[in-house]
């Protein structure tokens, strides 16, 4: 199984106003060491070649979109809190507002599944209605693959003596 | 953040728990205590002809006592080639040690200082009290008496390392928290670390927040000679 996020932010201005100017600057670096870190599946892109296209949707020229798909609970960790990416998540305030609802959201897919937008919308929305179950959860209230999955063997497991 | 979201994890089961005192107790033998910080002083496994020459003993003893760490949930082991030869010839992967990811934590009488960081991180968030808590970690830091940064940083845990011109922290002193409240950890730790090197009146370096699996999230770069 592969582990889908979808994450949103409300802009405080216009992606295209200088407020945000180093947040856009930004998204063509951490893009690339999104999808160059281990474990990385798939991103939601509007354009192979331009970085700071973000993504069009219907719910809001200010909401900001980011859904991607990665091998484990790990990887996607590792990106988002043990990269450089961390350092623009610490400076969020500088270009979002803050959130009073949960704003990303989890669940396992098949591997080779791409999930739809509006699928992870929705869960969004039953996480913020019911809280975190094993079809939409956080880092914090995660829930593991209901089917077992098979054991990767790590880099120092699995060979005997 | 929703209010019913505060639910404040247990204390970890290490904390002051009896098993915590059993496996500190194996510290207790010199042999195991020198092997045991060898180990847990290298950024690579170690094997055991390695452990054994550092400790000044036998490769058979230092064997048992290094089991007797595993054991205990101190170390733990794998398998690797020690020689850069592969294929055959090279013989079988050797076995090798490292210091256990699972913290050990005792304190008599029982205290618990995590589930009030945790509830104190909650309220940072619940009151969107980022910039605050930065200050008042920056003010902490500033409080530090040390003669130098690496003492400063040693003391406090961080186990720095040099790494060509940077400075880079092996460990993460606040590890549970960071768990659960990464992005306010890191910042905090950012600025308790920025407070330490005004304390120290030191502007040879500068930190940063350059996180990497398994490390802690600051380094100090350099800053160039004028």
């Amino acid at each position: 199984m592969h582990l889908a996020q979808l994450n949103v932010a409300h802009l405080r201005a216009p992606v295209d106003s200088p407020e945000i100017a180093q947040f856009v600057a930004a998204l063509g670096p951490v893009n690339a060491i999104s999808d160059a870190s281990p474990g990385f599946v798939w991103r939601l892109k509007e354009d192979e070649d331009d970085p700071t296209a973000t993504v069009r949707h219907d719910h809001g020229d200010l909401l900001l979109i980011n859904f991607s798909v990665w091998e484990s609970r790990e990887s996607l960790w590792n990106f988002v809190y043990r990269s450089p990416h961390l350092e623009y998540l610490r400076r969020r305030r500088e270009w979002f507002l803050r959130a009073a609802e949960p704003y990303s959201v989890m669940w396992w897919i098949p591997e080779g599944h791409i999930p739809t937008l509006d699928d992870g919308m929705s869960r969004l929305r039953t996480l913020r209605e019911n809280g975190p179950c094993p079809d939409a959860f956080t880092f914090t209230d995660f829930h593991e693959p209901q089917a077992p999955r098979p054991q990767r063997e790590g880099n120092l497991a699995g060979r005997p003596a | 953040m929703s209010s019913d979201d505060l639910d404040v994890p247990g204390a970890p089961d290490t904390a002051g728990a009896p098993d915590a005192l059993a496996a500190l107790s194996v510290l207790r033998d010199p042999v195991r205590r020198a092997l045991y910080d060898y180990v847990a002083g290298q950024r690579n496994e170690v094997g055991r002809d390695e452990a054994a020459r550092a400790a000044g003993v036998g490769r058979t003893l230092a064997a048992f006592h290094l089991d007797k760490l595993v054991e205990a949930g101190l170390l733990e082991t794998g398998f690797r080639r020690l020689t850069d030869r592969t294929g055959p010839g090279s013989g079988r992967p050797a076995k090798v040690y490292r210091r256990s990811p699972g913290e050990h934590q005792v304190s008599l009488p029982p205290r618990d200082y995590r589930t009030l960081a945790l509830v104190l991180a909650e309220a940072v968030d619940a009151l969107g009290g980022e910039e605050a808590a930065e200050a008042a970690a920056r003010r902490v830091g500033e409080r530090a008496r040390a003669s130098g940064l690496r003492e400063a940083l040693e003391e406090r845990g961080y186990e720095p390392y040099h790494d060509g011109d940077v400075i880079r922290l092996r460990n993460c002193p606040f590890h549970v928290i960071a768990q659960e409240r990464p992005v306010l950890t890191c910042a905090l730790n950012l600025a308790l670390c920025e407070g330490l090197l005004s304390a120290l009146g030191d502007d040879h370096v500068t930190p940063r927040l350059d996180p990497r699996p398994g490390e802690c999230c600051v380094s100090f770069s350099k800053n160039n000679e004028h």
